[in-house]
Parts: structure tokens; sequence; C-alpha cells
């Protein structure tokens, strides 16, 4: 089968591969039919996530079509077409009973800080991801969802990841009727994060970014203000100012270690390795929120360690919130919004690519090229 | 850019998820109190680890799933082994394993090469999309390069 390889930082390719196989008795064999770079698939292809080794296949966001299951799987069977959500997750541990589904204590034997994750490094499980053909999908009772069966699957691709991590970034942001929200990072989960804090009662969304051609993006599919940091002398100051010096009442990290904006954190984070990237997004959603404000993050930062104020988190009385998105959890609620027309996830979708095209997609999206939000793969239809 | 005011309670959807209750861990973990409870809970059949796994010391036993794939080899196999003697905790766990990533890139480009396979690192690189999209970047990128490469090899003729 074809399949992305990964040869090392900012090298990737396509090629065959041997098929995957049942190792578990409630594994599957899922064939591809869409899936997607992630904005946190770029931290694997710059090299920034540790224990990523060459010859893993990539890829956390995708969907397709049942081909084969173990003797134990019962909720799913072959011929259903299903999306999958990108942790992999028991659905019986006591994190998992508790709706902590990113947070699986059974699906990650090489680290104890995060669950198993499709495609994302061995310190995310060892797993091959979704830029392939064909991909094992463990605890199939549990994680893959019978796509709806009008719903288009360009939105239900979106829903491994996306619309959920979006969500939950507003939802972790305990917004209430009236607040002022205010997200980092313009990428695909900022957009869908902007977009969300309206559902929860947001009176007013800013979004923040240096890429102008984002921002005009964010700014008419999410409905909110969106300026760019770079026309600003100090972005903390600017974001006080517009919040009548009193800072907003939630800020959300959507970016990331791979932050601009900040010549130290860069040269610490980016240059120099000194901390798991560059936290200047979180620097700034700590140093902008209101006293006894809520920051949320979802932005990925790579282990061990980052350099943020923690003093103003605790002189500030600030609430911080993080967490993978618990995708299972959420997706009933969430196919409901995008089935009523309420939510389009699909709207962000820029660039569609054959799986062959690999290289030049993630060149592409990592260079902001071409007027890039969002991009899918497609596995060649005659597989 | 232009911003203009929003006539928010018109955006689809506005309101409609407003939850008073939601506070500082509501609704991320719907508490039960399994907590406490620990290890115990019903656990899915053990996968047989049928290549070499390299386990987490802050953890027992392996996870009842595994991934198998690109199991440690070479010397960033034996960097990643002595990597998993530490914890999460200790850089002595994370900065071997960047070094092993590192290693494994070169390690990567012998085994293409035992295999016939001559790495096209510009193609791999996506450098057609740069070509397409970004010309000027790409042209500016080989100006630079050049140049370094120039008063590097310079400087070194000098130094002879």
């Amino acid at each position: 089968m074809l399949a992305m390889n990964y040869r090392g930082p900012y090298r990737v390719r396509t090629e065959q591969r041997p098929m995957p196989e049942i190792l578990h008795p409630e594994d599957a064999i899922v064939r591809v039919t869409r899936t997607c770079i992630c904005g946190s698939d770029l931290h694997l292809y710059h090299g920034m996530v540790p224990d990523t080794r060459v010859g893993s296949t990539f890829g956390h966001e995708f969907i397709g079509i049942i081909e084969e299951v173990g003797p134990l799987v019962t909720n799913v069977k072959i011929g259903d077409q299903v999306l999958v959500p990108f942790n992999i997750a028991c659905g019986k541990c006591n994190f998992c009973k508790q709706g902590l589904y990113g947070n699986c204590h059974e699906s990650n034997s090489m680290a104890t800080a995060v669950g198993g994750i499709f495609g994302y490094s061995h310190t995310a499980g060892g797993y091959n991801g979704g830029q392939a053909e064909y991909v094992r999908v463990p605890y199939a009772n549990f994680g893959p969802t019978v796509i709806p069966a009008d719903m288009d699957p360009d939105d239900a691709v979106l829903l491994t990841d996306v619309v959920p991590t979006g969500y939950q970034a507003a939802e972790m942001g305990g917004i209430k009727e009236g607040d002022t929200v205010v997200v980092f990072g313009a990428g695909p989960i900022g957009i869908m994060a902007a977009r969300c804090a309206w559902f929860f009662g947001a009176a007013r969304v800013i979004i923040i970014d240096h890429i102008e051609y984002r921002l005009e993006f964010a700014k008419n599919y999410a409905k909110c203000e969106a300026y760019n940091f770079k026309s600003m002398a100090d972005p903390v100051v600017f974001l006080k100012k517009t919040t009548d010096w009193y800072g907003a009442d939630v800020c959300i990290d959507c970016v990331g270690c791979e932050a601009e904006g900040n010549a130290l954190q860069t040269f610490t984070g980016k240059v120099t390795l000194m901390q798991a990237g560059a936290a200047t997004a979180l620097q700034w959603a700590i140093n902008s929120v209101k006293k006894g404000g809520i920051v949320s993050v979802v932005g990925v930062y790579g282990p061990p360690f980052n350099y943020v104020p923690i003093g103003n988190i605790l002189n500030k009385g600030i609430t911080l919130r993080a967490n993978q998105a618990s995708v299972k959890r959420l997706l009933p609620k969430l196919i409901d919004h995008v089935q009523t027309g309420r939510l389009n996830p699909k709207g962000l979708i820029t660039h569609r690519v054959p799986l062959e095209e690999i290289s030049d997609a993630y060149h592409i999206f990592s260079s902001k090229l071409d007027e890039c939000i969002k991009t899918v793969l497609i596995p060649s239809a005659k597989h | 850019m232009k911003n203009e005011k929003t006539d928010y309670k018109n955006i689809p959807g506005w309101g409609m998820d407003i939850d008073p209750g939601n506070e500082p861990t509501y609704p991320m973990k719907n508490y039960t109190g399994d907590d406490h409870k620990r290890s115990v809970y019903e656990r899915s059949n053990q996968q047989h680890a049928d290549v070499e796994i390299l386990k987490s010391n802050e953890r027992p036993a392996l996870s009842a799933v595994l991934g198998n794939t690109v199991p440690p080899s070479g010397i960033s196999g034996m960097i990643r082994r002595y990597a998993f003697k530490h914890s999460e905790d200790r850089y002595r766990h994370w900065i071997p394993l960047i070094l092993a990533d590192r290693v494994n890139v070169v390690e990567g480009i012998i085994e293409d090469l035992s295999r016939g396979i001559i790495p096209n690192i510009f193609a791999e690189s996506g450098i057609r999309a740069a070509i397409r999209h970004n010309p000027k970047g790409l042209l500016k990128k080989v100006i630079i390069t050049s140049v370094v490469a120039g008063v590097i090899l310079y400087a070194l003729k000098k130094k002879k």
C-alpha cells in the first residue's frame, strides 16, 4: 500500500509499504478515504517532537471504510464508513470512564503524559497514522464512529480533530454570556475555536496572528475581529487597551510551540532548543487575560518545559485549563451542529491533494503558501 | 484590516451551548470517583509485543495495545534505550531522544542507499511546490545559501 514516510525534518515522501495487520482482537483495519495534514503534524515535520523516528507514517485526522476487524470487534463491521478520533482510547480505564478520552491509560506505553495518538511519534505510542491507504485502528469497539449517511466526507474528516479541538478550546475557556474572548493563532484550530466561542455566548471574539490572509479568512469564517500582531508595538498592551484596560475574560492559545513574535522565546525555543519551543502565545495569553480570567490551551508543546510567566498566573488568579480534545465525548453534539448547518467544517478546506503529492502538500502548509488553511489528502480511488 | 462590529446574537448557534455550570474541572472530567480505584478496571487483552517496545519507567507494565512501528535500531536505537532508563521528568530522557532523532536521519539515508534508493532530498522537501508557489522565496534561499557557502569556502581557502 502507499503510505507517507518521514525521512527527517522537512523531508517526507510516499512509498509502498506492507499492509497493516490485526495485532489485537479489538483492532480494525481501515481503508483511508480522506486524511488531513494537521498544524500539529508540522511540529513533527519540523523535527520538534522527541522520538519521531525515520520511517514513521504521520496522520491523526482520517476517515475511511472498515476493511477487516479483529475477533472481538462488535461495534463496527466491514464496510462501515467511519471517522476515527485522533486519540486512541480504550473506553474502559479510569480516565476514559470519566470522559478523558485524550488521556487513556491503556494506549501508550512510551510516555505517561500523553495517551496514544495515531501517527504522532513514539512519544505518543508509536502507531502509524492515516496518511496512507490503510491504517490499523486499535480499540475499534470504542473509537471509530459510523459517519451519518447524509454527512459530507469533508465535514466528517474534520470531526476527527479540528472541530472537537477548537470546540473544546472554547469550552475549556468557561465562556460566559457577554465575555470577550481572545484566540491566539489563526490556523484551522484557532479559527474553529473562534467560531465555537459564539456557541457559549461570547459578545466579542478577537483573533490574533501575523499571517494576513489567514486573518482575513478567520474574520469571514468565524465572524470575529482579526488583528495582525506585527502591526502592533505590543500585543498585550493592545489587548488591554481594547478591553477597557481590563484584559480579556478568556484567552485561548491555539498556537503551541512554534510561535513567532518574541525574539527571546524564538531564540530559546526554536533556535537553541533551551525550552520546548517558543511559548510566545501562552505568554501573551497569560498576560492579556483579566485578573481571575481563564486561559485555555490546545496549542501543542513538546516536553519537558517552557518559559512562561507562572508568577502572573498566581498573582492574577488565573485558571489554566488544557487538554487534548476528548473527541469521542464531543462527537454527538458536534455532529448535530454540523448536520443542522450551524458549523461548516469543510469551509476550512482550501487544498485537496492526492496522497502521492504529500511532499508538496507539507511544504505548502508549512510555508503557508498559496493561501493554504487546511489540506486534505486523498488516497488513490483505485484502492 | 478593517474590523466591523458584529451583531453577534445573529451568528448561527450563538449562545446554544451556554453552560453556567462550566467551571474549572467540569466538563473536561465527568468525575465518578474512579480515580481512587487506581488500576482496578476491566482491561482489554494484552497485545503481544512482537518488536522491542521502549516503555516509560513511570508505569509498571505495557499498555494493553501497542504501537509496533519502527522499533529501535542502530546507534539511534542505543541512544533511545539509554533515554528510556530515565523518567519523563529528566532531561536525560528527552535530550538523548532528540539526539537519536538526528542520528536517525543519517541512518535513514544510509538505509535508503543500502536498498539502492538515492533519496531525492529536494523532492522530499517539496521543491516543486516552492517553484510553483514561491519562486522568489526559493531564489532568495538559493542566493543566501550560495553566498554563505561561498564566504565559508573563501575563508577556509584563505586560512590554508
